[in-house]
């Protein structure tokens, strides 16, 4: 086990190189530069110009700020942010938590829902519950994040008025930031509204970020469950005259959650993606709000922090998963 | 009174192009005791009907039956429930395949309590040990070691033992082994042919060998009921049988057999194949593969008849001196 960790580790030097490679092209193939954004329409003195782009290093050949950004992160430094002058490093800690808990309800409706859902399906194949859902997954996994959490909101916030608009909390409640997640931070606060209105204002982005993984995760279920439920050792249970629920659920939910568990991990990466879209169309203060923003104002080191930021944490889940992969299947574990 | 009784019994399954039944009319009786051999080729429907009986045939298979009963008690008008507490308990199956039959999840000591546990064959803090005891009687060395082991740390040896033990864990009065050997090499195929009758003999209990090899038939059965396309065709003693087969079908099975064939350059071989779903024939299933078929065997299907117990399907049974009557 420890060898196989050192091995995945060593395969993680050469993604990060990658993945900083890769955010610093795409930004700079971006026309302007901090300083025109920051000056605006105005406009700026040529010499005041190129005197703040010697100060940032912005003057230097491409490939020479690429070597001083990478000698920088490999001693420590994201660097500070151009616009607000504080470290990237406390800007992201700052901002993470919310988007961890955006994260991780979204992952949790999908999976409290999705795999009920493929199972019931799997078991209940070729009936009308099976078509209805496997249509309605389709068209969940095709939907646009953006569209749909307008549509939420127009229905749920604007018409029904049930949920609110945008935003972590209502700004009635003052929660002292202890732990960074509003859910665990309002339930020990005095106020006893806080917890139920960050609920609130939790659910419907967490919905429409789940809605993505929710739909792959039913029909993963289904499918592997189809296959599982074929097995030799479906029909042993069911000759040990185990009831059909005890069936469904012990011995073949377990060998079938095997590839769920795969694809779940692997669409953590598209989660924190769909994540920066859902931020925004919530207005939800996380790092996808965050990264959005720079990307506006072109700054630079957040924007590359924050990606190998990002990057590193779907790293260290697919690490995770490969690890509750051994977990479930006992025939990789040594 | 015998242990199981299924008369009439028949099994169908939709496809694409209409119904398919593949048993058809089928009597089975087994003593409490005794070594039934149920024999044919492979999708005779041999494992479907002793899978129906245990209850084991799933949507979109259909079974019916005129009777189909277990010590006595008429299993046709048990709720699926009740059927589940006879199922593993009193009638119970080891199956062809052991490596892909036990669940690769979990540990084989945790497969064998769970029967245990789910009809409280014994009492909780007992369990444990009588796994071990079980796993013993088996023939597993070192069982205590071995309780945790998963099944693909075993072998297809081991694998079916642990199947074995599975299915003897609530001492159930019937056992059926569905080609229990053929997924092993041939000195393992012994050690459990002889561990199933052991333990058949030791307990009494009723024995029913799926299987298409007649050189296990020949050692072990008391009766043999030979199957041919969802029928059955012939039923006999075991010595009986091999001394004068009745129906054309058992006489060419037997004729395969490499010992019998000594002296020969070829060994014989039954022409065609099995009919399928579109090719069935309307007289007797087995005219266009048989060398006795006449007019009558092509139009008229033959009935099951003769003294109960030697029994045999055919227009022209196979005489005692060997050639068609």
């Amino acid at each position: 086990m420890l060898q196989f960790l050192f091995r995945r580790v060593l395969l993680v030097i050469p993604t990060f190189i990658g993945v900083t490679f890769l955010a610093f092209i795409m930004i700079h193939l971006v026309p302007g530069d901090p300083i025109e954004v920051m000056a605006g329409e105005h406009g700026i003195d040529p010499v005041q110009l190129a005197a703040l782009r010697h100060h940032y290093g912005l003057d230097l050949p491409l490939w020479l700020q690429f070597v001083h950004y990478e000698i920088n992160v490999v001693t420590g430094g994201l660097g500070r942010s151009i616009v607000t002058h504080r470290t990237v490093w406390h800007e992201f800690v700052a901002l993470f938590p919310a988007t961890l808990e955006l994260t991780f309800c979204a992952m949790l409706v999908s999976l409290c829902v999705g795999i009920p859902l493929g199972v019931i399906a799997a078991v209940k194949r070729g009936s009308a519950f099976d078509y209805g859902l496997m249509g309605l997954s389709v068209t969940g996994a095709s939907m646009p994040i953006f569209w749909w959490g307008l549509m939420m909101i127009l229905v749920f916030s604007v018409a029904l008025g049930w949920t609110p608009v945008s935003g972590r909390i209502s700004d009635m409640f003052y929660v002292k930031p202890w732990s960074g997640f509003m859910l665990i931070d309002s339930w020990f606060s005095d106020d006893k509204g806080a917890f139920l209105s960050a609920v609130s204002h939790l659910i419907l982005p967490a919905i429409v970020l789940g809605t993505y993984p929710l739909a792959i995760v039913a029909r993963m279920t289904r499918s592997a469950m189809l296959e599982v439920l074929g097995e030799d050792y479906i029909r042993t249970a069911r000759a040990k005259g185990l009831a059909s629920v005890r069936v469904v659920i012990v011995h073949a939910l377990r060998n079938a959650l095997i590839p769920v568990v795969t694809v779940v991990g692997l669409s953590v990466g598209s989660l924190l993606g769909g994540a920066i879209l859902t931020e925004t169309v919530f207005s939800w203060p996380g790092v996808g709000h965050w990264l959005v923003e720079a990307i506006q104002r072109r700054d630079y080191p957040v924007l590359q922090g924050g990606t190998l930021l990002i990057a590193s944490l779907v790293i260290v889940v697919n690490l995770c998963v490969d690890m509750t992969y051994g977990m479930l299947n006992p025939r990789i574990r040594r | 009174m015998p242990l199981l009784q299924l008369s009439d019994l028949a099994v169908e399954f939709a496809t694409a192009r209409g119904r398919f039944r593949a048993v058809d009319g089928v009597d089975v009786s087994v003593d409490a005791g005794e070594i039934l051999c149920i024999v044919g080729e492979s999708g005779s429907g041999k494992s479907v009907a002793m899978l129906a009986a245990m209850g084991l045939i799933a949507w979109p298979g259909k079974v019916t039956a005129k009777e189909l009963r277990f010590d006595g008690r008429d299993l046709l008008v048990l709720s699926p429930r009740q059927r589940r507490a006879v199922v593993g308990k009193d009638m119970a199956m080891v199956f062809q395949e052991p490596m892909s039959s036990l669940n690769p999840c979990y540990t084989v000591g945790w497969q064998i309590a769970e029967a245990l546990r789910t009809h409280r064959a014994v009492p909780k803090p007992r369990v444990r040990d009588r796994v071990v005891e079980l796993l013993e009687q088996v023939g597993i060395p070192a069982p205590a070691g071995r309780l945790g082991s998963f099944p693909h740390q075993l072998s297809g040896g081991m694998n079916q033992r642990v199947m074995i033990a599975m299915a003897i864990s609530c001492n159930p009065r019937l056992l059926i082994a569905d080609e229990p050997t053929t997924a092993l090499d041939v000195t393992i195929q012994k050690q459990i042919l002889e561990l199933l009758i052991a333990l058949q003999k030791s307990r009494g209990m009723g024995l029913v060998l799926i299987t298409h090899d007649m050189g296990v038939v020949a050692e072990t059965a008391h009766r043999v009921q030979v199957m041919y396309a969802g029928q059955i065709v012939e039923e006999q003693t075991t010595d009986a049988l091999f001394a004068a087969p009745r129906h054309p079908y058992t006489e060419a099975l037997l004729d395969a057999l490499p010992e019998r064939a000594a002296g020969r350059r070829r060994l014989p071989t039954i022409p065609g194949m099995v009919p399928g779903i579109d090719d069935r024939p309307r007289g007797c299933l087995f005219a266009p593969r048989c060398k006795y078929a006449d007019a009558l065997c092509q139009t008229e299907p033959p009935a099951l008849a003769g003294p109960v117990g030697r029994r045999v399907r055919c227009h022209h049974p196979v005489a005692a001196g060997g050639a068609s009557a």
